[in-house]
């Protein structure tokens, strides 16, 4: 819980940056939810990506420029949570995975995340222009309190459903992901054999039918 | 020009032996021929000839940088290249050098060909597609007396009871197709279709993959915050462990999903009283083509499924609001038991996933 000064450092850039969408008081408006109960972790998930404050009403607030010092973000989310408790900022002990196990976190990533995110991370589309973003760029941090807080439509998983274990363990999944490479090169969002047998029936037929047309034209 | 051309086309083809040249051997039109730079100009050929040359050349260079590429570049070496972004060295090295060794031996041959090599259009010759007049009659010979010989049109009784054994045969064939939709023997497949193991007390375990079963009791109302998702699956899918074919089928009738709205956002349900505080379960697979779904959007309360995009709203019955999907997402009744886990109040009151011939 922050210091008294932080919470009312956290209350005075509320109210410049966010109050016009969230209300004076946080209690919401026809521009923007509620932040009573959403508690600190949805804070920072939020501000420290860049997702809010929002450039532009849209399907949905995309990743961008972090404008908030870590100061400034640490100072909102402790106001916040004062307001109401709500999910916390995941301690250091939460989010260590390195002792998780990697093939389990695959099994629940399948069950949970995959059907959003792609059984690989790299995404997907929702309904009318939402999507589930790219997870190759997310801090486990940042994914933790995804999980936890449920950010703009993806569900909440909770500790009481998704055991601080088992999501220590997706940590340690999407983890390894990341630091797949791709030796061969152009992943093409790793989305698969479907998406290389286009760039193989396109590109190279393309290619196969202009050095068939060479072949064949005759020499001046 | 016109001596030109004749000098250019072979002898003509002469086939039917009486000395006249059956029609289509000729090109309908006189072919014109240009003569190539390389043709007229000896600067030009050698200069093609050089061009011809280097390439094989280069073949020859690619494949020694290949040899050094493989034993000198690290092969866990990453480098960026625009395009293709981060991507294995050695990989890259190897490929682009084995490639053009190979590309360059078929371009200069190519090349050689198109550039150096005569130039003179040539008329193919091709033979008659059709048989000879004595080819014909003996084969129509050697299938009367085959007949003839083998008494097919003389044994009738021969003849018709092949031919009902030809048509039978085929019969298993067609009736090894039920075996797509009959598992269990002497059961109605519509039955197994329209049953899962949901029954009234049946308590609800969050699937947690191959362990789903060992520890868990089951979920608690309060452990599903408002706009959380659980996939969930029967107790009894513990006591399936063991039979993987069984599991499997259970898992692909039962599989649910449990979400939890703001009550006063639950526009309609399946039937009065079929939530718990806002705890709403439906089935997980899909009614159009059976795909199991879990994208929910905990905002719009949608549900949509990856495959063809039908979209079911949750807080209003699992009614089909887009897509080809043609039946709502079915409701399972929940409730609290004893010992406050949720369970089923009954199994699902319509038959789950795709459309099936006796659903009428």
């Amino acid at each position: 819980m922050g210091s008294q000064t932080q919470v009312e450092e956290g209350k005075r850039l509320f109210l410049e940056g966010c109050s016009s969408c969230h209300g004076i008081d946080a209690q919401g408006s026809a521009n923007g939810p509620s932040l009573i109960g959403v508690g600190a972790a949805s804070v920072h998930f939020q501000v420290a990506t860049g997702r809010m404050p929002m450039a532009a009403p849209g399907a949905q607030a995309p990743s961008k420029e972090v404008i908030y010092t870590d100061e400034q973000i640490a100072a909102m989310s402790a106001w916040v949570a004062s307001l109401a408790p709500g999910p916390a900022i995941p301690s250091a002990e939460q989010l260590d995975f390195a002792d998780a196990d990697i093939a389990e976190g695959g099994v629940l990533f399948r069950i949970n995340c995959a059907q959003c995110h792609q059984a690989a991370g790299g995404g997907g589309a929702l309904t009318q222009g939402k999507y589930a973003p790219s997870l190759m760029d997310a801090t486990p941090q940042e994914i933790y309190e995804a999980m936890l807080t449920g950010p703009q439509n993806m569900p909440v998983f909770s500790d009481e459903t998704l055991p601080v274990e088992e999501k220590q363990q997706i940590l340690a999944y999407i983890d390894s992901l990341q630091e797949a490479s791709s030796p061969g090169g152009m992943s093409l969002g790793r989305l698969g054999p479907v998406v290389e047998g286009l760039f193989m029936w396109t590109v190279v037929f393309a290619a196969l039918i202009a050095a068939a047309v060479w072949i064949g034209i005759k020499a001046r | 020009m016109s001596d030109n051309i004749d000098a250019n086309l072979p002898a003509q083809p002469e086939h039917s032996g009486d000395g006249t040249v059956k029609p289509g051997y000729l090109p309908v039109a006189p072919i014109e021929h240009k003569p190539r730079v390389t043709d007229t100009d000896p600067k030009a050929a050698r200069r093609a000839e050089r061009q011809v040359a280097s390439m094989f050349a280069l073949s020859m260079i690619l494949v020694v940088v290949f040899v050094i590429a493989y034993v000198t570049i690290d092969v866990t070496a990453v480098v960026y290249v625009p395009v293709l972004g981060e991507i294995g060295a050695s990989n890259l090295v190897l490929g682009l050098t084995f490639g053009g060794a190979i590309f360059f031996i078929g371009a200069g041959a190519i090349q050689w060909a198109k550039k150096l090599m005569p130039d003179v259009e040539v008329v193919q010759e091709r033979h008659s597609m059709e048989s000879s007049t004595s080819e014909e009659t003996e084969a129509a010979g050697n299938y009367e007396r085959g007949k003839e010989e083998s008494g097919f049109a003389r044994y009738k009784i021969i003849r018709r009871s092949l031919l009902g054994a030809m048509a039978l045969f085929p019969i298993p064939l067609i009736v090894m197709l039920r075996d797509l939709w009959q598992s269990e023997p002497g059961q109605n497949p519509a039955e197994i279709l329209s049953s899962t193991s949901w029954n009234d007390g049946m308590r609800i375990v969050p699937d947690i993959g191959h362990d789903t079963g060992e520890n868990v009791q089951g979920i608690r109302p309060e452990e599903i915050p408002v706009g959380g998702l659980v996939s969930a699956l029967p107790m009894s899918i513990k006591d399936l462990k063991k039979d993987a074919v069984a599991n499997m089928r259970d898992r692909g009738k039962s599989a649910i999903i449990l979400v939890r709205m703001d009550p006063e956002e639950i526009r309609s349900q399946q039937g009065e009283g079929w939530d718990y505080q806002g705890i709403l379960a439906y089935s997980k697979i899909c009614t159009h083509v059976g795909c199991p779904i879990a994208l929910y959007e905990h905002r719009t309360h949608h549900l949509l499924c990856p495959c063809h995009q039908s979209t079911f709203d949750l807080a209003d019955s699992g009614d089909v609001i887009f897509g080809p999907s043609a039946r709502r997402m079915p409701q399972l009744p929940i409730r609290l038991d004893e010992e406050g886990f949720l369970v089923a109040q009954s199994d699902f009151q319509e038959p789950i996933g795709p459309s099936f011939w006796e659903r009428g």
